[in-house]
C-alpha cells in the first residue's frame, strides 16, 4: 500500500483512539446534585452509654475467680446502640439505629450519611438516643436553616459542647 | 465446520484492518499489552516530573498543581496532561488486552495463571489514578476522598470513621502525605510485582512497544496533550458539593455507583465482577492436553527446545542418564503448553532420519509423534493425484486447512506451525509433493506466542534446525491467515498451484481453470 496512505490510516487510527481517550477522561458530565440541591451530612462518633451499669459481685462470685481476677466491681463494657432520626420540614429525612464498633462493642458508634435535599429555608429537628436504658431522646436539637445550592451542611455531636451543632 | 465466536471474528477483523495501516509489526492489537507498557513508562517519566514541583502538603498541593499547569504550561502543563492521558490510555489497552484475550480463546487451560494475575492488576492501575486524583485535592479530589473513605468504612478494618477525614476542617497534612506516599510509591511498587506475576510464566517477555508504534502513540498524546490541557476543578472546600464534576470515567466509574447502592452493595458488586472474571477460565474448565515428553536417548542436550519454549516449561540440567553429553532437558508438565514447538526445535525430529523404523525424537508430544507426523505426510503424498501435487502444512488454532482438500492437495494440521521440524517440508519435496504451502496463524500473531517466528528463523537459516538450502524455496510458500481469511488463502492457494504447474514445465492453467479444478476435486 501507498506510503502516504498507510500513514494517513496510522494518524486516522491515532486520532480516533485519542478522541476516546479524552472523551471518557471527561465526560459525560456527572450529576452529582440536580439543580437547586444541597447536601446535609451527618456525621459523628460518639461513644454511647454503657448498657449495664458496674455491678458489685457477692462474696460467693469473687471465690470463683481467681485471686488475681478478684474485683469487686463488674463492669461490662458493651455500650448502647444509637438511635436517631433525622426531620426536615417535619418529614422523616433519615431513620438509623447504629451499632458500637468494636469486638466487644464497646467502642464509639460511627455515623457519616449524605442527605441530598432542595436548597432554601427549611427547619431542622433531630433527636438521638444513646442509653438503651432510657426510653425516648437523650439529645435533641432544632434550628432553622437556609441552604443554598451546592451547600454542604454538616450536622456533627460534641457531647462535650452539650450535644449536636452544624457547621 | 466448527463454531466460531462472533467476538473473535470482529477483533480478528479489526486487526486485519490495522495491520494494513501498522503492518503486523506495528499492529496496535498484537503489541497490545507492549503498549500499556509504553503508557506506563509515560506516566511514570512525566510523574518524576510533576513530582519535582508537587507540594505534597494539603495546604500548598492544589497551588503547586495549579502553578505547573498554568505558570509553565509549556513543560509542567504538558507533562501533566501526559501524565492523565497516558494514564487513561493504559487503561484502555489493559481493558482491550483483557477483552482480546478473552475473544481469541486466550484465558484458559495453560493460560489460567496470566489472567488470574491479569485481573487484579487492573484495579491495582484503578487505584492508582484513584490516589492520583485524590492528590490535586480539588473538587474532584475532595470527592474521591470522600467516597472513597465511605468505601473503606464499609469494610470491617478500622473502628473509627475515615469518611470524617473530609467534612469540617479535619483533615491532616499526615494523612494527605499518606496518599502521596501511596500514589508515589506503595502502589507503583505493588503494580511492578503484579506486573512481574502477570508475565512470570512466559520466556521471551517484551515489554518494550515496537519504535514506530511508541513514536506514534507518543506524538497522539502530546498532540492530545496541547489541545485540550489536563485542568483542575476549584480547589476542594469542604462546604460545598459541586452539582457537575468531570469524572474521569475511565478511573472513577465506581464511584457513581454510589447513587443507587450503599457502599457495602458496591463492594459486593465490584468484587462480584472481580472474583466472575478470575474464575472465567474454569467456566467451562478446559482439558489439558499431554505435555511434551523427553525421549533422553535421543536428546544431545543442545537446549534448542528450552531457549525456544514459550511458556519457559523446559529445564536445562545435568546429565542424568551417564551419557556423553553434559546437558539434558526437563519439561515442567505444570507450565507446558502443549504446542508442540519443542518438537519443531530438537534436531532430532528430522523426518529423514531412520527412515525405516520408528522415528523417535529428543522431544515429542505422546498425543501427535513426530513418527505419526511422518507417516502421516507419507500417506498424504501418496493419496496426491493430477498436476500441482501439493502439501498444505497449518495449525489447529488458525484457519481450517481441512477444507481445502482436494485430489491435488494434501492437509497436515498441527497443533503449531513451530511443531513443524524445518525438514519435513523438505521431506515432501523429496518423496513427491510439487511444492509445500505453508500457513498457521496470521505473523506475530501466533496462538503460541512465537511458533511462527521460530518457523520463519529456520526457514531463513537463523535459527535451529534450519531448513536446509537444498530445499528448492520456489516449491514453498509461506502465507498465513486467520479464520476470516477462508477466501485469501483460497486464492493464494490457487496462485501457488498455478505458479507450481508454471514450474514443473506444464501448460501454464489459468487460475479459474485452477479453480475449476479445486472445486471439482471437492465434489
Amino acid at each position: 500500500m501507498n506510503r502516504i496512505l498507510r500513514y494517513g490510516l496510522q494518524a486516522f487510527y491515532y486520532t480516533l483512539f485519542m478522541v476516546v481517550v479524552w472523551y471518557f477522561s471527561f465526560k459525560p458530565s456527572y450529576h452529582q446534585l440536580a439543580e437547586n440541591q444541597a447536601v446535609i451530612t451527618l456525621s459523628f462518633t460518639h461513644a454511647t452509654k454503657l448498657r449495664e451499669a458496674c455491678r458489685k459481685l457477692s462474696q460467693q462470685e469473687l471465690m470463683k475467680l481467681a485471686p488475681n481476677m478478684r474485683l469487686a466491681t463488674d463492669c461490662p463494657r458493651e455500650r448502647s446502640p444509637m438511635q436517631l432520626e433525622l426531620y426536615l420540614d417535619d418529614k422523616l429525612l433519615t431513620k438509623a439505629t447504629v451499632e458500637p464498633t468494636g469486638f466487644h462493642k464497646d467502642q464509639g458508634v460511627n455515623i457519616f450519611q449524605r442527605i441530598k435535599v432542595v436548597a432554601g429555608k427549611h427547619s431542622l429537628r433531630l433527636w438521638m438516643n444513646d442509653n438503651i436504658n432510657i426510653k425516648g431522646p437523650t439529645y435533641r436539637y432544632e434550628q432553622n436553616i437556609i441552604l443554598k445550592p451546592e451547600q454542604q451542611l454538616l450536622i456533627d455531636f460534641d457531647a462535650g459542647s452539650g450535644g449536636f451543632f452544624t457547621s | 465446520m466448527s463454531f466460531i465466536n462472533p467476538l473473535k471474528r470482529f477483533f480478528l477483523a479489526i486487526e486485519a484492518w490495522f495491520n494494513i495501516a501498522f503492518g503486523s509489526e506495528w499492529n496496535p492489537l498484537y503489541n497490545i499489552g507492549r503498549l500499556a507498557f509504553f503508557f506506563f513508562w509515560v506516566v511514570f517519566i512525566s510523574g518524576l516530573y510533576l513530582f519535582v514541583f508537587f507540594d505534597t502538603s494539603l495546604s500548598g498541593a492544589y497551588a503547586s498543581v495549579e502553578s505547573i499547569t498554568h505558570e509553565q504550561w509549556y513543560a509542567g502543563g504538558v507533562m501533566r496532561s501526559l501524565h492523565r492521558y497516558a494514564s487513561d490510555a493504559a487503561v484502555v489497552t489493559i481493558v482491550l488486552h483483557m477483552f482480546r484475550e478473552f475473544a481469541l480463546g486466550r484465558y484458559n487451560g495453560f493460560r489460567w495463571f496470566s489472567w488470574v494475575t491479569g485481573v487484579p492488576t487492573l484495579w491495582i492501575v484503578i487505584t492508582l489514578g484513584i490516589t492520583g486524583y485524590w492528590l490535586v485535592w480539588d473538587e474532584m479530589g475532595l470527592y474521591v476522598a470522600m467516597l472513597s473513605s465511605q468505601l473503606i468504612d464499609a469494610l470491617p478494618l478500622i473502628s473509627g470513621s475515615m469518611s470524617r477525614n473530609f467534612v469540617g476542617h479535619q483533615m491532616s497534612d499526615r494523612f494527605f502525605t499518606l496518599m502521596a506516599f501511596l500514589h508515589l510509591l506503595g502502589q507503583p511498587l505493588f503494580l511492578i510485582a503484579a506486573l512481574w506475576l502477570h508475565v512470570k510464566r512466559l520466556s521471551l517477555v517484551k515489554i518494550i512497544a515496537p519504535k514506530g508504534l511508541a513514536i506514534g502513540s507518543f506524538i497522539a498524546l502530546l498532540a492530545l496533550s496541547l489541545a485540550s490541557p489536563a485542568v483542575s476543578h476549584k480547589v476542594a472546600d469542604a462546604a460545598q458539593v459541586p452539582e457537575i464534576l468531570s469524572l474521569d470515567w475511565f478511573y472513577l466509574n465506581v464511584y457513581p455507583l454510589m447513587d443507587y447502592f450503599t457502599a457495602g452493595q458496591t463492594w459486593i458488586i465490584t468484587l462480584s465482577i472481580t472474583i466472575f472474571l478470575m474464575l472465567l477460565p474454569w467456566l467451562p474448565p478446559k482439558k489439558r492436553e499431554a505435555a511434551a515428553e523427553v525421549h533422553l536417548n535421543y536428546c544431545n542436550g543442545c537446549e534448542q527446545c528450552a531457549e525456544d519454549c514459550p511458556y519457559d516449561a523446559i529445564t536445562v540440567q545435568d546429565r542424568t542418564d551417564g551419557a556423553k553429553f553434559a546437558h539434558e532437558v526437563k519439561v515442567n508438565p505444570d507450565l507446558c503448553a502443549s504446542c508442540g514447538i519443542c518438537v519443531g526445535s530438537c534436531p532430532s525430529s528430522n523426518p529423514f532420519r531412520q527412515k525405516n523404523e520408528v522415528l523417535v525424537t529428543g522431544i515429542d508430544m505422546p498425543q501427535m509423534p513426530i513418527n505419526d507426523i511422518r507417516t502421516h505426510m507419507d500417506e498424504a503424498i501418496a493419496k496426491l493425484k493430477g498436476n500441482g501435487k501439493i502439501i498444505v502444512l497449518g495449525c489447529d488454532n488458525a484457519l481450517d486447512i481441512s477444507q481445502y482438500e482436494a485430489a491435488n492437495i494434501q492437509v497436515i494440521s498441527l497443533f503449531c506451525i513451530g511443531m513443524m521440524p524445518a525438514t519435513l517440508v523438505e521431506y515432501a519435496l523429496a518423496n513427491g509433493a510439487d511444492g509445500v504451502f505453508v500457513t498457521g496463524c496470521r505473523t506475530n500473531d501466533c496462538y503460541y506466542r512465537y511458533g511462527n517466528v521460530w518457523m520463519d528463523k529456520r526457514f531463513e537459516g537463523s535459527r535451529q534446525p534450519i531448513l536446509r538450502r537444498r530445499a528448492d524455496r520456489s516449491h514453498i510458500k509461506v502465507f498465513r491467515a486467520s479464520v476470516n481469511d477462508k477466501a485469501i488463502l483460497l486464492r493464494e492457494l490457487t496462485e501457488f498451484q498455478r505458479h507450481i504447474n508454471t514450474l514443473d514445465g506444464k501448460k501454464e492453467k489459468t487460475v479459474s481453470e485452477v479453480e475449476s479444478e479445486f472445486e471439482s476435486g471437492h465434489e
